[in-house]
């Protein structure tokens, strides 16, 4: 929407998407005609009920589903050699094999950086969210919020053009989740990544994002626009402000029907 | 308030329980004394002995849990140590008096002393007749160089019943490995080839690798020679790892595949950095149950069909019946085994160091 008004051409243009699964019954409709545009530099919040197939699109802008119908673009960068997207998987998804910086510095490695170099740049990460201590430990012997942190800091060390997070906090406990939210959004207005950001966390949404988009319970489709009009930066005292209350009711209500309908869809 | 700041709970103090384990632990001494004793003195000990050992090792276990409790934390290491290492002690000197007092009959049981000796007997003797001893007279090795080189040192460890045995097993071991990780690594990536061939894996893996030994003397020119031997075992431990490193590879999280494809990994990259190490732990699960494997085939084989290694010289002994060198023989099985499965370990120590 963003980029539609001002008229350049948006960083993520997703077309009339579909993800439809062959089962024996006949397909299942995971996703039906989404479509997004998500301009440079904005930080997009995706909710919906479980099952509404958030997390199938992500993957699909990612290029790790393949899609049915409909097409996915994302826009490259001048720098050429620069990786289009980066994930932040939920499950963490840091290599128990390898040490913490040689996690972060693994997409470079990927492309080919020199050792000297990534160990720099991984090292740079790590010492930017206080985990520079913890280089040469392997992920078993820190915690989850540290895995979820160099999770982040891998895909922000490989500098994509856009950054797709799949409910990056959600498996962590509450007060370590707001602790990473605030680093998130500081992270995020130093370096004003093009985010897409999937949760099922309401608050989480609407503190984070520019935009939040809504999704209907299966199958998934689009079902309504917030566009979130909160001063930047913020930080977690947003989460006491009548204005963001306001946003949270609004959305909720339409959010609560659908987690019923989902709800009864499955019973 | 003075009622807040009063002891909530009744903590014993650690004295009372100390003084109290103490002398359940007299109790139970004397307790089980006074019952084999009593057997004894009624001339009925023998008859029951099966159960004065069971009532005398229950009581055993109680006492050490009491005396568990008293130790102190900092010497808590050396008593479990003691304990392990105790009780097979104790065993063997069970065993040893038993022998002596004709409680077992020494013929088919020989104590631990007479095993002990047999074992030295046979590190010693060299039999001229069959040119072998058992670890290649190590003791001449400065003689045999002076005289004869390296060669002279090379006639000297083949007449070792314990290195031809090593070497099989040695040598099956890395051709059936390599290979059958390799096939279990493709098998666990293309589903094709794992439907063409899962099938076929499964019946040779319920086989017993024995029975392919015949066929194997009838493929090779000198049915005899090492060839059939180290080939049955290189069969073995090649249908475990295949099955194991398979299980290993499709056990890996898709998480861990998406984030090597998302990373920008390649085919040899996503090999190397997240297929192998990912399946590592299984692989090496599968090492360890392909040595005992491997061990089993050995010694059958040569039981079977040698004049050479230590599955035959314990089966030697029993020809001439000798039973001391039979346990013997068993023992140098044992110590082969446990010696291969530390190496095994400091592998895999060194390969996967996440681990530890």
């Amino acid at each position: 929407m963003a980029a539609g008004q001002n008229g350049s051409r948006p960083k993520i243009a997703a077309r009339r998407v579909s993800k439809v699964y062959p089962t024996v019954d006949g397909s299942m409709v995971a996703l039906e005609d989404f479509s997004l545009d998500v301009a440079d530099g904005e930080f997009v919040c995706v909710v919906g009920p479980s099952g509404c197939g958030k997390s199938t699109f992500l993957r699909m802008i990612a290029g790790l589903d393949a899609i049915s119908a409909g097409t996915i673009e994302i826009a490259p960068g001048v720098e050429p050699g620069k990786p289009l997207n980066s994930v932040v998987f939920q499950e963490y998804a840091i290599f128990p094999w390898k040490t913490v910086i040689d996690n972060v510095a693994f997409g470079l490695q990927m492309r080919g950086v020199g050792k000297a170099e990534r160990l720099g740049r991984a090292r740079y990460w790590l010492d930017r969210v206080g985990l520079g201590k913890f280089a040469q430990y392997y992920p078993h012997q820190i915690s989850g919020g540290m895995k979820q942190r160099v999770s982040i800091i891998r895909a922000l060390a490989n500098d994509p053009e856009v950054l797709l997070m799949d409910e990056p906090l959600g498996a962590l406990d509450a007060q370590t989740r707001v602790v990473l939210q605030e680093e998130l959004l500081r992270i995020w207005e130093e370096t004003r990544k093009t985010v897409v950001y999937i949760t099922h966390s309401l608050d989480e949404a609407v503190l984070l994002g520019d935009r939040v988009i809504l999704m209907s319970a299966q199958p998934g489709r689009h079902l309504a626009t917030f566009e979130i009009d909160l001063p930047r930066p913020r930080t977690a005292d947003a989460l006491n402000t009548p204005r963001f209350a306001e946003y949270r009711a609004l959305i909720w209500e339409k959010l609560s029907r659908e987690v019923k309908r989902a709800m009864e869809q499955q019973q | 308030m003075s009622e807040l700041t009063g002891p909530v709970h009744e903590t014993p103090s650690p004295d009372g329980a100390m003084a109290a384990d103490s002398l359940a632990i007299l109790l139970l001494a004397a307790g089980a004394a006074a019952f084999n004793g009593l057997l004894m003195l009624a001339g009925i000990w023998q008859p029951l002995a099966w159960l004065a050992i069971m009532v005398s090792f229950v009581v055993l276990v109680l006492v050490c849990e009491r005396i568990g409790r008293m130790v102190p934390l900092r010497a808590r290491p050396v008593y479990e140590r003691s304990l392990a290492l105790g009780f097979p002690a104790l065993v063997l000197l069970m065993w040893q008096v038993a022998g002596d007092s004709g409680l077992i009959n020494p013929t088919w049981f020989p104590q631990p002393s007479r095993i002990a000796a047999g074992l030295w007997d046979m590190i010693v003797r060299y039999d001229r007749f069959s040119e072998t001893s058992l670890i290649g007279r190590p003791w001449l090795i400065p003689r045999y160089f002076s005289e004869g080189g390296l060669a002279g040192v090379w006639t000297l460890l083949s007449e070792s019943h314990v290195l031809a045995t090593v070497s099989r097993v040695f040598i099956g071991f890395v051709l059936g490995a390599v290979p059958g990780i390799l096939l279990g690594v493709v098998m666990g990536i293309n589903q094709t080839v794992r439907l063409m061939l899962d099938t076929t894996l499964s019946a040779i893996y319920v086989l017993p690798k024995i029975a392919i030994f015949p066929i194997l003397m009838l493929i090779f020119a000198d049915p005899f020679g090492e060839g059939p031997k180290i080939l049955v075992v290189a069969l073995a431990v090649f249908i475990l790892m295949t099955i194991n490193t398979m299980a290993g590879v499709r056990g890996i999280d898709r998480v861990y595949l998406m984030a090597g494809r998302n990373y920008g990994a390649n085919g040899w990259q996503m090999m190397r950095h997240v297929i192998i190490p990912g399946a590592l732990p299984v692989i090496f699960a599968g090492l360890r149950i392909a040595l005992g494997t491997a061990m089993i085939v050995i010694i059958s084989v040569e039981f079977l069909r040698a004049k050479q290694g230590v599955g035959f010289i314990t089966f030697y002994y029993w020809e001439v019946l000798n039973p001391e060198k039979m346990y013997a023989g068993l023992i140098v099985v044992m110590m082969l085994g446990v010696l291969l499965t530390y190496l095994l370990q400091w592998l895999q120590r060194r390969m996967m160091p996440w681990q530890q």
